[in-house]
């Protein structure tokens, strides 16, 4: 791991209204991964999140409106692929990822296009329960089935891609709901990119989080059901792509 | 015989209607050929109430008014279901916009720094 180059890597932080924790969060990743870009991705936050960020030295991207995580990493990976970074870590700036964990993830990019860190493994202290959990299984089944690589945890944002990943996300990475995490890995499970693992633990701001209502749970798996069968129905995934210049 | 001037003068208005959106550039012409078309059909078959019964007859349907509802939502449902794709579209185009418009910020911001620095 010591060998690892980060000059060429990029940290993508999507922030939306998160001027409470985001400081924090460039700061930690930055003492991990000193020589690493760090982007925020100011998805159309009506604080400050933005002075927040360029005070922390961080660079910004700020979207003129709220455009969600997908169109918020989109962003990240359009400007990863024009400026030559060679991959790209996404980090939530509400500091629930331990930025200590950003270098397994890049030196597990070596080996695979697409890096997850998984919450569910040994010794994890992350449980999830009821609709919620059975929406989780039925997505890393299907999306273990489809790819033939094991995938535990389809809906991590604690992530890390790969040059050829750039290269597919800067153009089609998808911007419905849970799009930026399960979408994302469907489109590059179909364009044959490989995906791998890496157990990761994650900070919750209130510990044991709360549970959601059952009404919520269940929309929360109807939707999810729903937007696997979308993605996995898609055919034009380069409608919009950038033009060649 | 009321019934007829009814519709003749509804279907007279919205033609109106739609050719006065058209001459002020309010409605693009794709759409306003639709519905120029949907129009003029309910004005001819409001001037020949006789064409429609024909038209119900010939493929053998009992009611004419059935024949008319039932085309009228079907037309109504593929004209929704057009307005759904190009929202979609615009709503991608918007957004892809959005996000150039993020790139180029940045660009512009690093380009003065540099500008200052000289």
């Amino acid at each position: 791991m010591s060998d690892l180059v980060t000059s060429t890597t990029l940290v993508a932080v999507p922030a939306w209204n998160e001027s409470g924790s985001v400081g924090t969060v460039i700061e930690k990743v930055s003492a991990v991964v000193p020589d690493a870009r760090i982007v925020v991705i100011n998805d159309g936050s009506t604080d400050n999140t933005e002075a927040v960020a360029r005070a922390a030295g961080a660079t910004t991207l700020s979207l003129p409106f709220n455009v969600g995580v997908g169109g918020a990493m989109r962003t990240a990976f359009l400007y990863a692929r024009r400026e030559g970074f060679t991959a790209l870590v996404q980090v939530d700036a509400d500091a629930q990822h331990d930025p200590q964990e950003i270098p397994r993830l890049l030196d597990a990019l070596k080996k695979s296009d697409v890096v997850v860190g998984t919450r569910f493994h040994e010794g994890s202290a992350y449980v999830v329960r009821g609709p919620r959990r059975w929406a989780m299984s039925l997505l890393s089944w299907s999306l273990s089935r489809i790819s033939g690589e094991k995938i535990t945890d389809t809906t991590s944002g604690f992530r890390a891609a790969g040059p050829r990943a750039i290269d597919l996300f800067a153009d089609a990475y998808p911007a419905e709901y849970l799009g930026d995490t399960v979408g994302s890995l469907t489109i590059a499970i179909r364009e044959g990119l490989s995906i791998s693992e890496v157990p990761v633990t994650m900070h919750y701001r209130r510990i044991g989080r709360p549970s959601k209502s059952a009404l919520w749970s269940t929309l929360y798996l109807g939707r999810a059901t729903l937007a696997l069968l979308v993605q996995l129905l898609k055919r034009n995934r380069h409608a919009l792509r950038e033009p060649v210049s | 015989m009321t019934a007829t001037v009814l519709a003749i003068i509804t279907s007279v208005i919205t033609l109106v209607f739609i050719i006065d959106l058209l001459r002020r550039g309010v409605l693009k012409e794709k759409y306003a050929v639709l519905w120029l078309g949907v129009a003029g059909t309910a004005l001819i078959l409001a001037i020949f109430p006789g064409l429609l019964n024909w038209i119900t007859s010939t493929i053998g349907v009992e009611v004419p008014a059935n024949l008319l509802f039932f085309v009228t939502i079907v037309v109504l449902v593929l004209v929704s279901v057009q307005l759904s794709y190009e929202l979609s579209r615009h709503e991608a185009q918007i957004r892809r916009l959005a996000e150039e418009v993020a790139l180029q910020e940045e660009e512009i911001r690093r380009i003065r720094r540099s500008l200052d620095s000289e």
